[in-house]
């Protein structure tokens, strides 16, 4: 009974806020709305009995994918005003398709049944016995690892190339050039002068390098 | 599973309906598109996570990972794109993105 009341209270609230998400005038407020949103598909997630992923949901996607959306949004200065119009003109055929999207999945979730050898048919049961973090951990390092290994190269190839792409090179900051550097010989950069008591030396023209 | 899982597929066809809603209202600002696939990925995982719960199977729970994985690296080169595109364009319109080519 409790956990029926959560579900309706954690999936209204998802629903509520995703919808906020689209239709909201300020990008700042809808990227904190999708923070609520994912919020409560991790406790959706709780309520499956998968709690390492409900945990992973809040890191990665509240803390990691959302805070990137909010800093994106706030760093660019764009007219979001001038990006809405349209907005009534789209929505009788956005609504027209999402109708006709959420009727034919609504029939096909009422219209179906799990197969009665699906049972039968599972890969890896859940174990009983150990907790959702141990059994997900021992079956991704042992049955999963190559794809598990590949998932980290995926993420490698996108922080690469979210450098590249958004790495400009400064031409006028100081740069350390170490090849310069280790080619000086103290002929070229020291003189001695003597200089007569109480006279003075005139100083050496400053060359390319000491500027 | 305490929840049957047809409450599940539901919440989550919601939510993918919102997202692909989304896609179709803000034909113009890419970020709010991003954020409505954002969406539609989650309600996928839902679905994973539902149909894990409600069969006892551990390999629901290893793809929704996978997902994750891959939707944090969409986001992550999207908005390096969108980044880089703002820098020599100054907007953000979806219009314009076909200048991109070459």
């Amino acid at each position: 009974m409790i956990p029926n009341l959560l579900f309706d209270v954690f999936s209204f609230i998802l629903l509520g806020s995703a919808a906020m998400v689209v239709t909201s005038r300020n990008p700042v407020h809808a990227v904190l709305f999708l923070i609520l949103a994912f919020i409560n598909a991790a406790a959706l997630f709780l309520l499956a009995g998968a709690e390492f992923l409900a945990m992973i949901l809040v890191i990665v996607y509240v803390g990691a994918v959302a805070v990137l959306f909010l800093f994106v949004v706030m760093m660019l200065d764009v007219n979001f005003a001038a990006l809405r119009e349209g907005f009534q003109r789209y929505a009788p055929i956005g609504a027209l398709v999402a109708l006709i999207l959420f009727v034919e999945l609504a029939l096909f979730v009422t219209g179906s049944t799990i197969a009665p050898g699906a049972a039968a048919a599972r890969l890896f049961p859940t174990p009983d016995t150990i907790t959702n973090s141990q059994a997900l951990g021992s079956l991704i390092y042992t049955n999963y690892l190559v794809l598990f290994q590949l998932s980290g190269v995926i993420l490698l190839v996108a922080m690469i190339g979210a450098i590249v792409l958004t790495h400009r090179d400064r031409k006028r900051a100081k740069r350390q050039n170490l090849d310069v550097q280790h080619a000086r010989v103290p002929a070229e950069t020291l003189t001695m002068v003597s200089a007569k008591l109480g006279a003075g030396a005139p100083m050496p023209k400053p060359n390319k390098e000491t500027l | 599973m305490l929840i049957p899982l047809s409450h599940y597929l539901f919440v989550a066809g919601l939510l993918l309906v919102i997202g692909v809603f989304g896609i179709f209202m803000n034909r113009k600002n890419i970020i709010i598109i991003m954020m409505s696939i954002e969406l539609i990925l989650l309600a996928a995982n839902i679905n994973f996570v539902a149909f894990s719960g409600a069969l006892h199977d551990m390999v629901g729970q290893v793809f929704t990972m996978f997902v994750l994985t891959v939707a944090a690296a969409e986001s992550a080169i999207g908005l390096a794109i969108l980044v880089i595109y703002f820098r020599n364009r100054g907007s953000i319109e979806v219009e314009d993105v076909t200048l991109m080519k070459g």
